[in-house]
């Protein structure tokens, strides 16, 4: 079965040339005649009324065309049906520094700057809240009126019995972990260009069409189409190249509507790109996260009982929050076998940029402590990691104690690869001092099996156009972000058909050609979007083969589809040059003289009425389209009942149709004086199910590895009073080449049942377990134990320094990232010497 | 601002423009002259996605006043393929999974264009050293090493063919 054509191959992406050459456009690449440019003005306050806007002045500045506030679009729309919180402009009140109040569309950037200078607001300052815990005991002054104590959702599980578990218990570890905020950055800022044509029937402005950098093309058609009250069938998105995402393009940012109000209010196109600064305020990233977290082992490391607290710093609107704090809780399960958990969830909202869905999606904080803890137990019992990992493995198929279904699970070979491959039972604990090796696990859904709308309708569709040209189109929803989507339709479809790649078209995302596809989030794409396509090319396949056997004198089932030929088993065609110089075989022009237009009669005058054994795939075609009249085939994916989970509250979230699995071991050095981690390398084994592309799913693993590296070690915003300190790339640490450790990408094929070929997800599962193999690594090399992330050097020297019993440093003064209590200003930097914004009065006298 | 007129040499073909005189390079490529190759990824020189050569050195474009430019030779990612076939660097990119987004692209092809221009066989630490001008958030770099690696095995299968 392992035989094929095109999948299991690396190949480049099917879009690679326009990227590496320049002429693949992205959103910002656009222009249209007339296009006006859009200019945001952000809030300055982080929780204050909007008394009065004034824009009076910029609208009488020479160039300006339009400006928009909130009353322009007064709707409210959020991701989330349960979360429609959020407006394209402040109505009444702005709740972060950086919310969005009014919008000024002019003929060029300049101008649109200086006019937003010109635009006059009154604010009346309200009280703000910064640190979760805080601001859950507000009584009055909330971030929005209908959230008492500032909690978008709380959320309580009880899955078997975690009290009788944890009296069980030989062994019990009980810590509170603080996970930072992280974001996507991704290198491509935000932009969208909106357009309306005229509608010929009224005159007036009719049909509007938005390119965008956007994960979720039909999403931002739906909240479009409810802001601007307009049909969804009026709106078209197009979605052209992105420049990654992360999860930071998987909802509806506000330039998207703001763009589309403008140009509704302007009459013209309208474009707005983020600067960098604005990328930051738009965020949606990962929330800090307070983690209070029990577990409860036997003697032998069976896991018996968990219990966790979670605390997430929403910001400002709910954005996916609500799907974020399921995520932390559910995927406790799925990866071991833990048969009590309790499960205490708060999404809290405070007067930062909102948070939302980002690459390991509300799963990575909480498995930076699970995993960390684990080795703590481990050391408890003298087990080693790897070993007290394998004593609780899961015995798949099973459904796990909060109703997860798990299938296929390489979670056992995964170890297995890292071990081996790291030299682990040989140098673990045996490194030089400052040097050490640490392992962890993690998880990931391949695509959400309830969609955030819950319904049975399919969350993917897929439709393939094959003509006379020989030519196959496939139409999908699905987005290409980076990762891989359009090659991997492509290699999927080609498979199926037995057609070289250069045979396959791909048209994506793009709402008036494409049929629906939920978008690039939760890793779904290879998995829904792969089996709808796999489904739409299997249709059309059958139709070519029911016109091909009867041509052939055969059954259908004979036949195969191969090297771009349809020939009955055991008549493979010889396909050298040499053997058949006459047979109209598609070279490489791909045109076989006169059987376009004649058709199969023509062919029939030159097969003089033999019953052929074999036809290459274009008269194939032809004989199908002769047949059936037409040749299309559509093909749609939604997940199975049983793998869409329990009943219980909040059971939507944390099933999917098959789950990754990652291992890791990293290796890490400690500079003990300057308190600098250097990661040398990391062993990520990763359950992929089938890697489809093997260069591109190592490219995934590969990514997400360092991406949690950089969680792990630089990267954080540092807040004062709401105010961002490290808007840019450089001063939020993303890291640069000389930081990033080798990486050795081990693909671990599971083959899962349901995928197509057994494939699963590849993006974001491996993140997570960087993270704790990094702080166990820490662990190892000078035996500091971090319980907040990220592990910059003033954090490790804090700790080293307080192991010694040294005297803090005016540097590492009152941290204890060994156990933290509470987040701090600055991220406890006492570098960071900025200024906040201005507040309220009770807030200055809290202060004092 | 006051408009000047100013020659620019971009990609061997020469430009003349009117530039008012706080212009930076970027916008003039990509608004101007619509070469949108160069990508703007942040404002403040941290990312190198706007990187270009002016007479064979990677600079931010982003950063550089257009008139500033006059007299040099402008090479974009635009002027890195020749005749209707790809750079090696770039077929190699493509191969190696050296370009995932590919917003970064255009600016690292930029900078290892010059790296090889000055040493045709780098050591993978000067690569890395060479490459940190450059931020990627996709790829981690990795398999940007096995690309480099690939473009100098072909650049040097093909010097060997001639």
């Amino acid at each position: 079965m392992s035989d094929f054509s095109v999948i299991g191959k690396s190949v480049p992406m099917v879009d690679a040339a326009a990227k590496t050459t320049g002429s693949g456009k992205y959103t910002d690449d656009l222009s249209l005649p007339g296009m006006l440019y859009g200019k945001i003005l952000h809030s300055p306050h982080p929780h204050a009324m909007i008394k009065n806007i004034d824009s009076s002045r910029a609208e009488s500045l020479e160039g300006v065309v339009a400006v928009v506030v909130g009353r322009d679009a007064p709707l409210a729309y959020g991701i989330l049906p349960v979360g429609h919180d959020e407006h394209a402009l402040a109505v009444d009140k702005v709740r972060y520094v950086g919310d969005n109040v009014a919008c000024v569309a002019a003929f060029d950037e300049a101008t649109a700057e200086k006019a937003l200078e010109l635009i006059d607001v009154e604010y009346e300052l309200l009280p703000s809240y910064f640190d979760p815990e805080q601001a859950m005991k507000a009584e009055r002054d909330t971030i929005h009126e209908n959230k008492p104590h500032n909690i978008e959702k709380e959320y309580h599980h009880v899955f078997g019995d975690p009290a009788k578990g944890f009296r069980e218990c030989e062994v019990v570890r009980e810590a509170r972990f603080l996970a930072n905020e992280v974001t996507h950055a991704a290198i491509e800022p935000h932009s969208t260009l909106a357009a309306f044509d005229l509608d010929p029937q009224s005159g007036r402005l009719g049909r509007l069409t938005v390119w965008s950098s956007t994960q979720v093309p039909y999403y931002l058609q739906h909240k479009l189409s409810l802001v601007l009250e307009m049909p969804m069938s009026q709106i078209r998105v197009i979605k052209p190249l992105v420049g990654g995402g992360f999860g930071g393009k998987s909802e509806v940012i506000p330039l998207e509507i703001v763009a589309a109000v403008a140009a509704r209010k302007a009459k013209r196109p309208v474009k707005i790109t983020y600067t960098r600064e604005e990328v930051f305020w738009a965020h949606r990233g990962r929330p800090r996260t307070i983690i209070d977290l029990k577990t409860g082992a036997k003697n032998d490391g069976r896991i018996v009982a968990v219990q966790a607290r979670v605390v997430q710093d929403g910001g400002a609107y709910c954005s996916y929050g609500v799907v974020t704090i399921l995520y932390s809780g559910a995927l406790l399960g799925a990866l071991y076998d833990i048969p009590n958990i309790q499960y205490d969830g708060y999404r809290v909202l405070t007067n930062k940029p909102a948070c939302g869905a980002m690459r390991g999606h509300g799963t990575v904080n909480v498995r930076f402590a699970f995993e960390s803890q684990l080795d703590e137990i481990a050391a408890d019992l003298n087990l080693d990691p790897a070993e007290i990992r394998r004593r609780n493995l899961l015995q798949p198929p099973s459904i796990t104690v909060n109703g997860l279904r798990v299938q296929s699970y390489g979670l056992p070979e995964c170890i297995d690869q890292v071990v081996t491959r790291s030299g682990w039972t040989r140098r673990k604990g045996r490194l030089p001092r400052g040097r050490g090796l640490g392992l962890a696990c993690s998880h990931y859904v391949s695509g959400a099996a309830n969609s955030i709308i819950r319904s049975d309708m399919p969350h993917s569709t897929v439709n393939i156009k094959i003509d006379r040209d020989g030519g196959v189109v496939v139409y999908t929803g699905a987005s290409e972000i980076g990762q891989g989507s359009d090659t991997m339709t492509a290699q999927i479809a080609a498979e199926v058909l037995g057609c070289p790649l250069s045979r396959i078209k791909i048209i994506a995302a793009d709402t008036d050609l494409t049929p629906i596809d939920i978008g690039s989030y939760s890793s779904r794409v290879t998995f829904m979007a792969g089996n709808a396509t796999l489904r739409a090319a299997q249709q059309v396949k059958a139709l070519i083969a029911e016109a091909v056997a009867k041509k052939m004198g055969c059954s259908r089932e004979e036949l195969i589809f191969r090297e771009d030929s349809v020939y009955r088993a055991g008549c493979r065609p010889d396909l050298s040059a040499s053997a058949s110089p006459n047979r109209p075989r598609a070279t490489v022009a791909g045109r076989v003289e006169g059987q376009i237009l004649r058709g199969s009669l023509q062919q029939k005058r030159q097969e003089r009425e033999t019953t052929p054994e074999s036809m290459s795939l274009e008269e194939a075609v032809v004989t199908a389209i002769d047949y059936h009249g037409a040749l299309t085939g559509t093909g749609a994916y939604a997940p199975p009942p049983d793998a869409r989970g329990g009943t219980h509250k909040g059971a939507g979230v944390g099933p999917s149709p098959a789950y990754s699995y990652s291992a890791q071991v990293a290796e890490v050095s400690v500079d003990e004086d300057s308190g600098e981690v250097t990661t040398h390398k990391v062993w990520a084994a990763h359950d992929c199910g089938r890697a489809l592309n093997p260069v591109a799913v190592e490219g995934q693993v590969i990514g997400s590895v360092w991406m949690g590296m950089g969680q792990a070690l630089s990267e954080e915003m540092i807040w004062k009073d709401g105010l961002l300190m490290n808007p840019g790339l450089l001063e939020y640490r993303s890291p640069s080449s000389v930081e990033s450790p080798q990486v050795e990408a081990i693909l671990v094929e599971s083959i899962d049942p349901e995928g197509p070929f057994g494939a699963k997800e590849c993006s974001e599962g491996a993140l997570a377990a960087t993270i704790p193999a990094i702080a166990n690594a820490i662990y190892d090399a000078v035996g500091i134990r971090l319980h907040e992330s990220p592990f910059t050097p003033e954090r490790v020297l804090a700790a080293l320094r307080a192991k010694k019993e040294l005297k803090p440093l005016n540097l590492t003064a009152g941290i204890d990232p060994t156990a933290p209590s509470r987040f701090r200003e600055h991220g406890g930097a006492l570098c960071y010497k900025g200024k906040g914004p201005k507040r309220h009065e009770l807030d200055r006298m809290k202060a004092r | 601002m006051k408009k000047q007129l100013i020659e620019l040499r971009i990609n061997g073909r020469s430009y003349e423009l009117a530039s008012e005189g706080n212009e930076v390079l970027l916008d003039t490529l990509r608004r101007e002259l619509e070469l949108t190759g160069s990508k703007r990824g942040c404002d403040d020189s941290s990312c190198g996605a706007c990187t270009v050569l002016l007479d064979g050195t990677p600079m931010l474009s982003c950063t550089m006043l257009t008139v500033s430019c006059e007299g040099q030779e402008i090479t974009t990612v635009e002027g890195v393929s020749a005749e209707g076939a790809m750079a090696a660097i770039q077929k190699a990119y493509g191969d190696w999974g050296g370009a995932q987004c590919g917003f970064c692209t255009p600016g690292f092809l930029m900078t290892v264009k010059h790296l090889l221009a000055n040493n045709p066989d780098p050591s993978e630490e000067e690569v890395r050293q060479a490459l940190s001008s450059n931020l990627c958030r996709c790829t981690g770099y990795s398999q940007m090493y096995q690309a480099i690696r690939a473009a100098i095995r072909a650049e040097q299968n093909q010097e060997r063919a001639r």
